[in-house]
């Protein structure tokens, strides 16, 4: 049986090496090299890879991202020089991580650790690692989500709000709605507290976009936004929206 | 351990005068109060000896137990025992020099509580005067032993701010070296070369707290030919530099953690190729080294520039001249600038010298 495998890396002497190592391992086909993110997620969607060689600080976004934007991500190897903030995630939930620079030994090893995982069919591992790696320091920096083909950064200073809509997150900005797979919870966790309040179960506001808070119906409120957008303000919401407005 | 003025010329010189002027003094008064000459003399250096040496005890006392708030009362004590005891014993010598002069002894009488008085407000004095200045120079060695402990920490933040090795650096340096070896083992061994001597010149510089610009900018084209290995084509570089910018000084390993942030957010923020320019020139008679990458204003907000690569340079500026305003950035279209003064101090020149 045989595999199909991807490298995705901006250096190109990085990639040289794990192409040599992989000459040995016939049963793996090294469908594409890629030297960004955006090339990597083209490339997954067209090749559909079994295993991802994968660096993580790369231009535009870092192989987490790229992660995030992928429907049902292959399994990871990720090939790193040195992230503390990453070991974390490495240790829980990677396949394996590969430390630059690497050898032969390290590197076979790691794919008999993939062939044996592959056959247990883990599919949760690379699920976690996305939720450990959300504690990696870009992540509450940026949004990155997909638009059709094209790929779309959005520093979260320029997000206005955002809305639960299924298994998606309606992302709000000034050029538009963005939909990314993700749960609101998620972004509690990762988006700074004292920029982004939970007004309410479905909404997420950045509060330097309020203009005015107004009572509505019963106990609730409604905030409104610069846009024009009404925001609705649960009960349990507007406590915490009047303490970091020092209301 | 305290100092005590009486081992100080400074102090000892308008202290003897003093009491030289006050033995005068006293010695006239008697005179004038119808005591003989002699008698005069020999009352007045007593008494007033006896004080002096009181005067010594004080110190002396004080240098070992100096007391705090609460203590305050028994220097009152200490007073009135030395005055007591100063009276018995003036009183006793004079009987031993004098025994039975009947006009001495009815001077003594009538000017009995004057004489007390007066020893009790030189005692007083003496015992304020040696408070004051013992606490004085606890103050003054508090306040040097602060100075010193705060140099110690500033040195320490210093030395780490200047070990700006990024581990990060090494490790991808070393795995392009790996993927050379096999392929082009003639640029492999040309890179090792490379980075030996990186390393070597920034170990030597981590020494020294002062360069001039032109060694600063010899390592730091090491550092940009290494990295060139690693991105390939995608990174290109300028340095440009005036004639008389380079003998001019500048903090040890000060441009490299600009130039990293410069690669950093110049070469990760775009897909394309790359190019970071380092430009020094001399401006009111400081240097300016400017370093400037492209970056993407739609993706990066102004802020990252900020990162925590460039406010260690603040950090070490500060610690180094006290300015907080010697680093600036700009954003000048799709080009992002930091900028560098460097103050070129005749200090500067003694410590290099050193």
């Amino acid at each position: 049986m045989s595999y199909k495998v991807l490298i995705i890396d901006d250096e190109p002497l990085a990639r040289a090496v794990v192409k040599e190592y992989l000459e040995k391992h016939t049963q793996l086909q090294l469908a594409e090299e890629c030297s960004n993110g955006f090339e990597g997620v083209k490339a997954v969607q067209q090749h559909e890879p079994d295993l991802i060689f994968l660096d993580i600080q790369m231009p535009k976004i870092t192989g987490f991202e790229m992660l995030e934007l992928i429907e049902n991500p292959p399994h990871v190897i990720f090939t790193t020089a040195y992230d503390e903030f990453a070991m974390q995630a490495f240790e829980a939930n990677a396949v394996d991580y590969l430390l630059k620079p690497f050898s032969q030994e390290r590197f076979d090893k790691a794919i008999s650790k993939w062939m044996e995982k592959n056959n247990a069919a883990d599919t949760k591992a690379t699920e976690n690692l996305l939720k450990e790696a959300a504690r990696h320091p870009q992540q509450n920096e940026r949004v990155v989500v997909k638009t059709g083909s094209k790929i779309k950064i959005i520093p979260v200073q320029e997000i206005h709000y955002m809305e639960a809509a299924d298994d998606y997150v309606k992302i709000i900005t000034a050029e538009g709605a963005f939909l990314k797979k993700q749960t609101m919870g998620y972004f509690e966790d990762v988006l700074d507290a004292s920029l982004f309040v939970r007004t309410h179960r479905s909404y997420m506001v950045n509060i330097q976009e309020i203009t005015r808070i107004d009572p509505y119906e019963k106990e609730n409120h409604i905030a409104l936004l610069k846009s024009g957008a009404k925001i609705p303000v649960s009960r349990a919401g507007y406590p915490k929206l009047k303490s970091i407005l020092g209301l | 351990m305290a100092v005590s003025p009486f081992q100080s010329k400074k102090f000892m010189v308008p202290f003897s005068i003093f009491w030289f002027v006050w033995i005068s003094a006293h010695q006239l008064v008697l005179y004038k109060m119808g005591l003989d000459w002699f008698a005069a003399l020999t009352d007045s250096i007593v008494s007033n000896t006896l004080l002096i040496w009181g005067a010594w005890l004080v110190f002396t006392i004080m240098r070992y137990y100096l007391p705090r708030k609460e203590g305050i009362f028994n220097l009152f004590l200490l007073v009135i025992v030395l005055t007591a005891a100063w009276f018995f014993a003036q009183s006793f010598i004079m009987n031993v020099i004098y025994p039975g002069n009947a006009q001495y002894r009815e001077m003594l009488n009538n000017t009995l509580p004057l004489r007390i008085g007066i020893a009790f407000l030189i005692n007083g004095c003496v015992t304020m005067f040696a408070y004051a200045y013992y606490n004085w120079q606890e103050k003054s060695d508090t306040d040097k032993q602060k100075n010193e402990a705060e140099k110690l920490t500033r040195d320490a933040e210093l030395y780490k701010l200047r070990q700006q090795l990024q581990p990060h650096f090494l490790f991808n340096a070393l795995n392009s070296i790996n993927a050379l070896i096999s392929i082009k083992p003639d640029e492999a061994r040309k890179m090792v070369q490379q980075l030996s001597e990186f390393l070597r010149t920034t170990l030597k510089k981590e020494e020294k707290q002062w360069v001039k610009l032109d060694e600063e900018l010899h390592s730091l084209q090491l550092y940009l030919d290494i990295e060139k290995v690693r991105f390939g084509n995608r990174l290109t570089t300028r340095i440009e530099a005036d004639v008389d910018t380079l003998t001019m000084q500048l903090p040890a390993l000060l441009l490299q953690p600009l130039v990293e942030n410069a690669i950093k957010f110049g070469l990760y923020d775009t897909t394309e190729s790359t190019q970071i320019t380092v430009k020094a020139m001399v401006v009111d008679n400081e240097l300016k080294v400017a370093v400037e990458n492209p970056f993407d204003a739609e993706t990066s907000p102004a802020k990252k520039g900020t990162g925590f690569g460039l406010s260690s340079v603040q950090r070490r500026l500060f610690l180094l001249f006290g300015r907080n305003e010697l680093l600036q950035t700009e954003t000048k279209e799709n080009i992002f600038i930091t900028t560098v003064m460097i103050p070129q101090w005749q200090t500067i020149n003694e410590e290099v010298q050193q």
